[in-house]
């Protein structure tokens, strides 16, 4: 629908693509085509294509440095924030290319939400973390219903619901993180990208929120990097496996429902990182 | 491949060095513990001369701005009590009479003709009592310690050289020197005006500098791009921190005072002061101080920014929110204590400026309150400067008291300020 008249409307909207978009597509939510990201000179991401299903949970791996992070945020324009960072190829939210002229990176945001490696709540209570993204982005309906409709969503409500005015950061890291999966989801996005969402976390804060990714499943499309690769098995629906090629661009190996990848891997590469061989 | 492969083996042999036990380390512990507290006793040194310099500075004020003093009364007030009654316990009516009686009737006429004596307040005709009739003149002063240490012998020589006067603890600076404006009698000086003149200077200069100096940081930080010009702007700001203050004056004098004369004098709006009618304003004045203190600011602020998380404008930006949005609610937020501490040292340093205001045209006798932006001024620099250099030894001990409320008008304006930035702070 857009690419046929991009000049036309520079600031293509993404709300107008829902209906041709999802009429078009129906069970994916973020299709990739040939995307090849490059910091600077160095390519990053090589000439990856892989279709993300609709309200289910894709996990990447992959060994260190392989691209699995720059591949995550090239999902919602994050890696533009790296000024010499620039991507090739498409990237289908809704029908759309997201990285189509006109598109703008802060409404391909609104709907491609993410959370981060680090909790990173802001400096603010935990009403305002919460509700603060609803506001700018121009919410209607009532903060407060919001704030706790979120809030339970992200299994938060019962810990924080005599504290909404306290600081984000008197909250345990687990808490925290969950605060800012709550944030995510405040502004109602189709997808949640989650960057190691676990990885400095404990054990019982990690199950934690990896119950809730099952369960954000149901109204949400989650795509997790992970570094462990029991986390993958239990959460995600759908794997992909990164490498890293001889001139250190990730590429993606090998990418199917979880339950084939791990119990019958087709690549010799992807059969040795989920043993332990190497990685 | 060969090569590749020799040197790492290569260089591990000749880490590991001899046997495990057969030291190769020298038995050095010793020296570096001297090394350690030779170096400690340096950095303890430095501060020790830190605080005696302070302690020399503080003692140097102190000296000057109190003391006895030989005190010479025209009249002796004694011989004014009316009924037993000293001037200092007599009513307005008693005092009215007491100026009729021993000024000259066409004096007498005059001052009442300045402003009638019934509208003015019983402090003002003491006052007048005390400057027109008993006239005291300070003869000679000697510093606080001198005064403490050897009293008789002041007392003495007050006796034998200045018959007629008596010896007197003067303190120089009291709230009579507060309150009264500029004078050329030392006795009868204060600093209101240069007070006023301060304050509403630094006023003008905090209202331009702080929004731009912040505005031009938030720019550089968050949306410039790296290329060759904004880092040349980037150096240059910090250079421009560097440039001597008189530079600040001239610039000042040629762009504020003599280009924008219209604007800086007033006649732009009709607001000029006839008095002044020219560019030597407070305006000027503020302006110019706001140009010198602007680098310092943007570099504070720019460090300010640059210690706030990235996470955190991640965080913001992964919202959906615009740059702007993020850099508002979240990043100016983390920053604004680090802000406010360059804005503090700034303001600090343009409180003490003397010599860009010289060069703009400060005034240097003023007795006439400041009235707004365009009323000619000085400030307390100035004057402290302008009394150290005259040759009447009173005038020295006044710029000492000068000195005093100076500093204490800094301390109470840095103190404000940092309850500004600890409220800021503790809020989450």
């Amino acid at each position: 629908m857009f690419a046929q008249k991009p000049n036309a409307n520079p600031k293509t909207s993404l709300q107008q693509a829902t209906g041709a978009g999802l009429a078009s597509d129906g069970h994916h939510a973020i299709e990739v085509r040939a995307l090849n990201v490059y910091y600077g000179a160095f390519r990053a991401v090589r000439d990856v294509s892989l279709d993300i299903e609709r309200h289910k949970v894709t996990a990447i791996i992959g060994p260190s440095g392989c691209g699995k992070s720059t591949m995550l945020r090239a999902f919602n324009r994050m890696n533009e924030l790296v000024p010499s960072a620039h991507a090739h190829g498409q990237v289908l939210f809704r029908g759309q290319d997201i990285y189509a002229p006109g598109v703008d990176p802060v409404e391909v945001r609104r709907h491609v939400g993410m959370v981060f490696q680090k909790p990173n709540p802001f400096p603010k209570s935990i009403y305002e973390n919460v509700a603060w993204g609803a506001r700018i982005n121009g919410y209607k309906g009532s903060l407060d219903e919001l704030v706790e409709r979120s809030l339970r969503q992200a299994a938060l409500w019962d810990e924080v619901k005599d504290k909404l005015l306290q600081s984000g950061h008197s909250l345990s890291g687990g808490q925290q993180q969950r605060l800012c999966i709550a944030r995510a989801i405040a502004v109602q996005p189709d997808v949640v990208l989650m960057d190691e969402p676990c990885s400095a976390l404990d054990p019982i804060a990690t199950l934690k929120i990896e119950d809730l990714m099952r369960q954000l499943a149901e109204d949400y499309t989650i795509i997790v990097v992970t570094h462990n690769m029991q986390q993958a098995a239990r959460v995600s629906d759908y794997t992909a496996f990164f490498n890293m090629d001889s001139e250190r661009a990730g590429y993606l190996v090998e990418y199917g429902p979880t339950t084939g990848i791990f119990t019958n891997p087709r690549d010799k590469h992807t059969e040795d990182y989920i043993t332990g061989r190497f990685g | 491949m060969t090569t590749e492969d020799k040197r790492p083996g290569g260089g591990r042999r000749a880490m590991a060095g001899g046997q495990p036990g057969s030291s190769n380390f020298a038995g050095n512990l010793p020296v570096r513990h001297r090394t350690a507290r030779a170096w400690q006793l340096v950095f303890l040194g430095s501060t020790i001369v830190g605080i005696v310099v302070l302690t020399a500075l503080l003692f140097n004020v102190l000296n000057g701005a109190f003391g006895l003093a030989a005190v010479e009364a025209k009249v002796d007030p004694a011989t004014l009590a009316v009924r037993g009654a000293p001037i200092e316990e007599q009513s307005k009516e008693q005092l009215v009479q007491v100026l009729r009686d021993n000024l000259k009737p066409a004096v007498f006429e005059r001052l009442a003709a300045e402003k009638p004596l019934e509208r003015r307040s019983r402090r003002e005709i003491y006052n007048l009592v005390v400057e027109r009739i008993v006239e005291p003149t300070v003869l000679q002063t000697w510093p606080l310690f001198d005064s403490l240490l050897h009293r008789q012998e002041i007392a003495a020589e007050i006796a034998q050289e200045h018959p007629g006067a008596r010896a007197q603890f003067l303190s120089w600076i009291d709230a009579r020197f507060l309150i009264t404006p500029q004078s050329s009698q030392p006795e009868r000086a204060g600093v209101r005006t240069a007070i006023l003149g301060s304050l509403w200077t630094i006023a003008i200069t905090v209202l331009v500098a702080f929004p731009v100096g912040v505005g031009a940081a938030v720019y550089l930080e968050e949306y410039a791009r790296d290329t060759w010009l904004t880092r040349l702007i980037r150096t240059n700001i910090n250079n421009l921190a560097g440039v001597p203050s008189i530079i600040y004056g001239m610039l000042g004098l040629a762009v504020f005072v003599r280009t924008l004369e219209r604007l800086t004098s007033g006649n732009l709006f009709g607001l000029a002061d006839p008095t002044t009618a020219n560019g030597r304003t407070i305006l000027s004045a503020g302006l110019t101080l706001a140009l010198l203190i602007l680098p310092v600011i943007i570099i504070n602020g720019r460090e300010a920014l640059r210690a706030v998380p990235r996470s955190l404008r991640e965080a913001g930006l992964a919202l959906g929110a615009t740059r702007w949005q993020t850099v508002w609610a979240h990043v100016l937020p983390s920053a604004l204590p680090g802000i406010l501490t360059g804005t503090i040292l700034a303001m600090s340093r343009a409180i003490g400026e003397t010599a860009p205001l010289v060069v703009i045209g400060a005034s240097t006798f003023i007795n006439k309150d400041p009235s707004g932006p365009f009323s000619k001024f000085t400030t307390l620099p100035i004057q402290i400067y302008q009394w150290t250099s005259r040759p009447q030894a009173e005038f020295r001990n006044i710029a000492a008291a000068a000195i005093i409320v100076l500093m204490v008008l800094l301390l109470a304006l840095n103190a404000s300020a940092i309850l500004l930035r600890n409220r800021y702070s503790r809020r989450l």
